[in-house]
């Protein structure tokens, strides 16, 4: 039976989803079991499943607050407070002049809405049934909301690609595996949150499409990606990971109706779709990462196109050559449309985003704004370990299983798993597209890991029950499974125990779950929590310190200045304008805060003067020992800024290529921007006992400089742990005094070269 | 002032008082006590009394309070007497008249002794308005020497009280001294109406000038037994402005450099057994604050994000809970709220406060009851659950000090049915969903009724249920087998040849029976294009189940005719053996067609 589903699922392909439960799974049920039985026990199976993917997100509500977490989700809730306050259509023509100061950001046309609306919509149905909640409330919990959801799709994914007891496996897998809770805790309001379930949600439509061929779910799909475009910028893995499916299952000869249908009534809507959203546009039609699917789907039309002329022809050799002759004519002319696109530059090349997903040194050396986000870098073994736990090791069983009952849907989700496993590792963030891959892939090795043990021992009981220890071996169904049972002693014993080691697998891999979330996904990164010297909790609160004190005691039009990380944060809760944000759009922006943090005072200040900024807000760990902050981050302000502004030079900064902060530091550090903000009044703190005053905790250092001078900035707010200050740009002195500073000016060029000079000057010291 | 003369000479003439000030500088809230003797000389009987103020005290003027001590000694008592503002005719623009409405009318020749609280805010004026962190906070405070009346002054004493530390200056007058931290002026003897002579003291008043520009207090009442308070603050320091930023060293490590006037903290007296309290801002819960709480009071200390300097802003909003049966309660049919008005944080000003008393939604004839004017309207506010929305009577009082934290009442009358309104909602709401549900399941919501692949569906479901049908007459066939099998035992056991054979009857009766129900069924999957599928199977399994039956028979009658020739064991194990094994056989055979079926 089982080869016979196995090998025809293009000949049968309305039967083969309830024919392909049955080969392994007909052993499984008890006698006693009914199907309403068994459908009451998956239902609450499920429930369950949903109900704990949402409790086990909600840690992090529970050990600070309902709260917004990190540096995005800030951005997004600001947008969906601004979406519920003034309708779809004004959040849609949203210019943004708080934020890239003074260029302003066209907010509706460069960001997936699919996360704000979602959230609104949530908000105004539940407005709707008169239930009075905070948008607030709601942003925090539709990450997890949207993991509970996920977890339904994993189920019916599952049972597509193999059966309903993978299905459930997978959907247990799924809701507690750490990869997909780190960005889908309460609080973690990202793209992410919803993208995933986006995601599967359209994967598992399009697999349902190819296997029965249904207009209906290509439909669905078509949505589904749809909403994902909408949602998030990784709906590129979707268009690019589709037609590369579609491309395996032609070389591999499984071309079939349902796969025409699925696949070009999934991309043309999807693609029609698609350009609905504004950051989308047209780059379905003109940008060199969308083209394969294009590809994909002219090659459908050839194919479809031969398949007709072979029908039509009936003669096999008139046909070869026929396919000859359309084949070359198909690639050349694909080809030169390609060539004539890229060289009239209506289609755009590949993004260095893209490059630095395919080949992972690329963004080290050529985007260094990619590189400097911790989330971008390659990622360690040991993260793997710590995000899939088991799944780790049950990932290639699950692909022997796949491999030995091939079929269209194991093929994807083969897939799928391979190339989302490539991504992973190129980006650590990208652990989470792979999540779901590998909670799908193990699910089957253990479904069937699990139904074979336990038909194993099922079988010894029914001739037990028949009240004889001898054989059956006269049967022909069985008779496989008898005569390894005669042939093997103990084979009952070992697959018990051998059950007993999967169950403790699992309950290691939930606890781990719950370890990790708990330990580690469940901190919120503006409210930072430590162990006190009585072993209480102290609680560092000083970003949101710093930010309302921004919010309530600075004019409503001051522009601050910081390292781009805090851009988001600043807007949504300072509610002040800021240069630059975490929407890293304009590198040269970017590239002068880090030339004016890295620079000399003076000349920052005229760079400040420039950008008309009235506060500079930098990180400082120094006091409370918290280790990412601005003096950690500087060498990337140096790199970022020198990318452009070549006076900047990263070796200035360094001594003998190492990067320090104490007495042997390089001169242009321990004197520029970041070191004297971060710096300023410090030599006077003792941090530690028994350590000498301006002893930098985070780096474990005594600091260089300890008399830092401040001429035109000065301390407006240090945050209770030091960890985040303020200084305000004074104004130019007034003009009766601009004699005495023309003549400190000319002191200072007469002292030491001026700008460029400078810096060159230093460098050829280095280098000596 | 000598244009006054003839106007108010009646004035002049009538009462003659002896006073006594005493004005309290050592918070931002200015505290005038004054104990008027007054005597009325004039040949009438007076009613009332005047009180002035000029009309830039006036206008920072919070509250007015006089106070008639009736007896002497232990068993004194004293009555809040009216006052309300007069313009008596003729009056001057610069001076505003407040009237007092005496309890029992003064007698010609008598006398009585008044006290009069008026409490101003915004009156000290920091100078200078700027400083920096180090310095302490100097500020300026302008009255009059003398008590500014209508009436002759017979005598007068000024006792002005500082918070101690620096005095800067003050006006030097003849009777003018200081004596500890307090500035002492007069006595000064027979002062014509309307005396006037301005004083300045210029002093160190380190008190954080906390004020609330607007304090919203949400009094939510629910039914269901609490009461929900909600505070949302705004607030300045209306100290000498800082200047020169803000050092978090100096804060911290240098008491004396550490901003003495600043705000650090605050404290909230709420009523005892408050409950879910809760301190929070725009951006999340701020962590910085203590409770503490006895059978008396509850008391809250909250302290800001951050130190609030002179013209630092801040905003927060507290909220609490508090037991209903405290503060509610029923008078002739209606229901009474008995709350506070004010702010529960000390020494706080209000420049606006707005307090919004969110009644049960059903609410009718709602009347409120303040111990002094207010403005006030009614609103409608939809909370969970709500239709109709809930009555909001809606409070605004500006200039408010801690005086003003005193009880108010809103009455209103409830129909205690409505506090089912809610729950019914709900379980009607999943009634209908659950309904829906079931709807759904039953009912055949097909659009066409006669396509291909409906009709097919239907055959399947038909099918589905025959199968059904088939695999249960099966499973009786099975259990009838058993019973045979346990027959069998039973003649092993006891050797009663009779009951075995009646029980080989019965079971044949009842199996031909079966396979009688069990023919339409086959005949119908057989016939059925839908089953072509499973029909094969079925077909092998009742052909199994039928062997089965037949080489149990022959066993059974094996084992019987065995038992009555009186064989011996080997022998009946020798001629059983073949059905034995064939029975497990096919018994396993059907266990696997069953499992099969019930899989599809």
């Amino acid at each position: 039976m089982g080869a016979k589903t196995g090998s025809s699922p293009s000949v049968a392909p309305l039967i083969s989803s309830s024919d392909a439960a049955s080969p392994l799974s007909y052993l499984k049920a008890l006698k006693l079991k009914t199907k309403q039985q068994e459908l009451l026990i998956r239902v609450s199976v499920l429930a369950l499943v949903y109900i704990l993917a949402f409790a086990i997100r909600l840690f992090s509500v529970l050990r600070y607050e309902s709260m917004i977490h990190e540096f995005d989700p800030y951005f997004n809730y600001r947008t969906t407070l601004f979406l519920t306050d003034k309708g779809f259509y004004e959040f849609w023509n949203w210019f943004d002049s708080e934020s890239w100061y003074p260029l302003g950001r066209i907010i509706g046309g460069t960001l997936y809405p699919g996360l704000m609306v979602t959230a609104a919509l949530i908000y105004w149905a539940l407005r709707f049934l008169r239930f009075v909640v905070h948008i607030r409330e709601v942003c925090v919990l539709t990450a997890p909301f949207f993991a509970s959801n996920t977890t339904i799709v994993a189920y019916f994914f599952g049972k597509e690609i193999w059966d309903s007891g993978a299905g459930l496996v997978a959907a247990v897998l799924i809701a507690i595996c750490p990869g997909y809770i780190s960005r889908s805790v309460a609080g973690s309001y990202d793209n992410e949150g919803v993208a995933i379930f986006a995601l599967l949600l359209t994967f598992y439509l399009f697999v349902k499409a190819v296997n029965t061929g249904s207009l209906a779910w290509a439909l669905a799909s078509a949505f589904g990606y749809f909403y994902m475009v909408s949602a998030w910028g990784g709906y590129v893995f979707i268009i690019n990971l589709v037609p590369l499916y579609v491309l395996v299952l032609l070389v591999n000869g499984r071309y079939s109706m349902r796969l025409y249908i699925a696949y070009n009534c999934m991309y043309v809507l999807g693609m029609l779709l698609a350009m609905q959203i504004r950051f989308v546009g047209f780059q379905h039609v003109q940008s060199g990462e969308h083209m394969a699917s294009m590809g994909v789907f002219f090659l459908l039309q050839v194919f479809y196109f031969l398949d007709w002329v072979k029908y039509m022809l009936n003669d096999p050799n008139l046909f070869h050559f026929f396919l000859r002759i359309t084949l070359t004519c198909a690639i050349s002319v694909g080809a030169l449309a390609l060539g004539v696109g890229m060289a009239t530059g209506y289609i755009s090349p590949w993004t260095g985003r893209f490059y630095s997903l395919l080949d992972p040194t690329y963004a080290k050396d050529h985007i260094p704004i990619i590189a400097s986000v911790s989330e971008h870098q390659p990622t360690a073994w040991s993260s793997f370990m710590f995000d899939f736990h088991i799944l780790l090791f049950l990932f290639p069983a699950g692909l022997y299983f796949c491999f030995k009952r091939l079929s269209d849907a194991t093929i994807f989700i083969v897939m799928y798993g391979l190339t989302s496993m490539y991504f992973a590792g190129v980006m650590v963030r990208l652990i989470l597209v792979a999540a779901p891959a590998m909670c799908l892939i193990s699910s089957i090795a253990i479904s069937a890991t699990l139904k074979n043990l336990t038909r194993l021992i099922r079988a010894k009981d029914k001739a037990l029950q028949m009240g004889s220890s001898r054989g059956t071996t006269s049967l022909k169904s069985s008779a496989k499974a008898s005569s390894v049972d005669q042939s093997l002693p103990y084979q009952k014993n070992a697959a018990i125990a051998l059950l007993f080691g999967a169950f403790y697998l699992l309950s290691r891999y939930a606890i781990h779950c719950t370890w990790v979330t708990s330990e580690a996904y469940s901190s919120p990164s503006i409210v930072l929590a430590a162990r006190g010297a009585h072993g209480g909790r102290v609680i560092f609160d000083d970003y949101r310190e710093a930010y309302f004190w921004l919010r309530k005691n600075t004019p409503l039009d001051a522009k601050i200045m910081s390292w781009w990380d805090y851009g988001y944060q600043i807007t949504a809760m300072g509610n002040r304008t800021v240069i630059v944000d975490n929407n890293t759009w304009n590198n040269t922006h970017i590239a002068t805060v880090g030339r004016a943090m890295s620079s000399y005072e003076d000349e920052a200040y005229e760079i400040m003067r420039s950008l008309d900024v009235d506060y500079v807000l930098v990180v400082f760990g120094g006091v409370t020992g918290y280790s990412s902050d601005d003096i950690n981050k500087f060498l990337w302000m140096v790199r970022i800024g020198g990318g452009v502004f070549p006076v900047i030079k990263e070796p200035d900064y360094l001594v003998n290529g190492e990067y320090r902060v104490d007495k042997g530091a390089a001169p242009k550090m321990l004197n520029c921007l970041m070191y004297k903000l971060s710096y300023y009044r410090f030599g006077e703190v003792t941090t530690e006992y028994g350590k000498p005053p301006g002893y930098d905790r985070a780096r474990g250092v005594e600091i260089g400089n300890k008399h830092v001078k401040l001429e035109h900035l000065e301390e407006s707010f240090t945050t209770s742990n030091w960890i985040i200050r303020i200084y305000k740009v004074k104004p130019p002195k007034n003009r009766c005094d601009s004699e005495d500073r023309m003549k400190t000016l000319a002191v200072v060029t007469t002292g030491s070269p001026p700008l460029g000079l400078r810096g060159q000057k230093k460098a050829v010291n280095c280098n000596l | 002032m000598s244009s006054f003369d003839e106007v108010y000479f009646l004035f002049m003439d009538t009462n003659e008082c002896i006073v006594s000030l005493q004005i309290d500088l050592t918070s931002h809230i200015v505290r005038v006590l004054c104990t008027l003797k007054v005597e009325n000389l004039g040949p009438d009987v007076a009613s009332e009394i005047l009180l002035t103020f000029p009309n830039s005290q006036a206008m920072k003027l919070a509250n007015l309070k006089t106070l008639y001590n009736e007896g002497k000694g232990k068993g004194s008592s004293a009555f809040n007497l009216l006052v309300s503002e007069v313009h008596p005719e003729g009056a001057p623009q610069e001076i505003t008249f407040f009237s007092v409405s005496l309890r029992d009318r003064l007698e010609k020749g008598k006398s009585l002794i008044l006290t009069v609280l008026a409490i101003f805010t915004h009156t000290l004026q920091p100078f200078p308005d700027e400083i920096t962190q180090g310095d302490i906070q100097l500020v300026l405070y302008q009255d009059s020497a003398y008590f500014l009346s209508p009436y002759v002054v017979k005598s007068q004493t000024l006792n002005i009280m500082l918070p101690g530390g620096r005095v800067e200056s003050y006006t030097k007058h003849p009777n003018g001294r200081i004596v500890d931290s307090a500035i002492k002026y007069g006595p000064f003897e027979n002062l014509p109406p309307f005396s006037y002579s301005p004083i300045a003291v210029h002093y160190e008043n380190n008190s954080p000038f906390v004020v609330a520009q607007e304090l919203v207090r949400e009094i939510e009442v629910s039914h269901w037994g609490s009461i929900q308070v909600t505070e949302q603050y705004n607030l300045v320091h209306k100290g000498a402005t800082n200047k020169g930023g803000f050092s978090r060293l100096d804060y911290q490590a240098r008491a004396y450099m550490g901003g003495k006037s600043s705000l650090r903290r605050l404290t909230a007296r709420l009523p005892p057994r408050a409950h879910s309290v809760y301190y929070r801002d725009d951006i999340g819960n701020i962590s910085t604050s203590h409770l503490w709480g006895d059978s008396r009071k509850t008391q809250l200390e909250i302290e800001p994000r951050f130190p609030m300097f002179g013209g630092w802003r801040t905003s927060f909003t507290i909220g609490y809970g508090l037991p209903l049966e405290d503060f509610l309660f029923v008078l002739e049919g209606r229901r009474f709220l008995n709350i506070t008005l004010g702010s529960p944080v000390d020494e706080v000003v209000i420049d606006d406060l707005i307090v919004k008393v969110i009644l049960p939604e059903g609410s009718k004839d709602i009347s409120v009851s303040v111990p002094f004017p207010t403005k006030q309207w009614q609103e409608t506010k939809y909370l969970h659950l709500d239709l109709v929305g809930r009555p909001v009577v809606v409070l605004e009082k500006t200039n408010v000090v801690p005086e003003h934290n005193i009880y108010f009442q809103v009455y209103y009358s409830f129909n205690n049915l409505s506090l089912l309104r809610e729950p019914l909602m709900l379980i009607l709401g999943f009634l209908f969903l659950f309904i829906a549900c079931i709807v759904h399941v039953h009912a055949d919501l097909s659009i066409s009724k006669s396509s291909a692949s409906y009709i097919a569906k239907l055959q399947w479901d038909e099918v589905q249920a025959t199968v059904q049908r088939v695999q249960n007459i099966i499973n009786k066939c099975l259990s009838i087998h058993e019973k045979l099998e346990t027959s069998l035992q039973d003649l092993y056991r006891t050797g009663d040849v009779q009951s075995c054979k009646v029980a080989r009857k019965t079971a044949d009766g009842l199996l031909k029976e079966l396979s009688k129900e069990l023919k339409p069924l086959t005949i119908f999957l057989q016939s059925s294009p839908q089953a072509a599928q499973i029909w094969p199977k079925v077909d092998e399994l009742v052909a199994k189940e039928k062997e089965m039956q037949e080489k149990l028979m022959q066993k059974h009658s094996a084992i019987v005719d065995c038992f009555e020739k009186k064989h011996s064991g080997r022998d009946i194990e020798s001629r059983v053996a073949p059905y034995q094994q064939k029975l497990i056989a096919l018994k396993q055979e059907i266990d696997d067609l069953l499992d099969f079926i019930d899989e599809i």
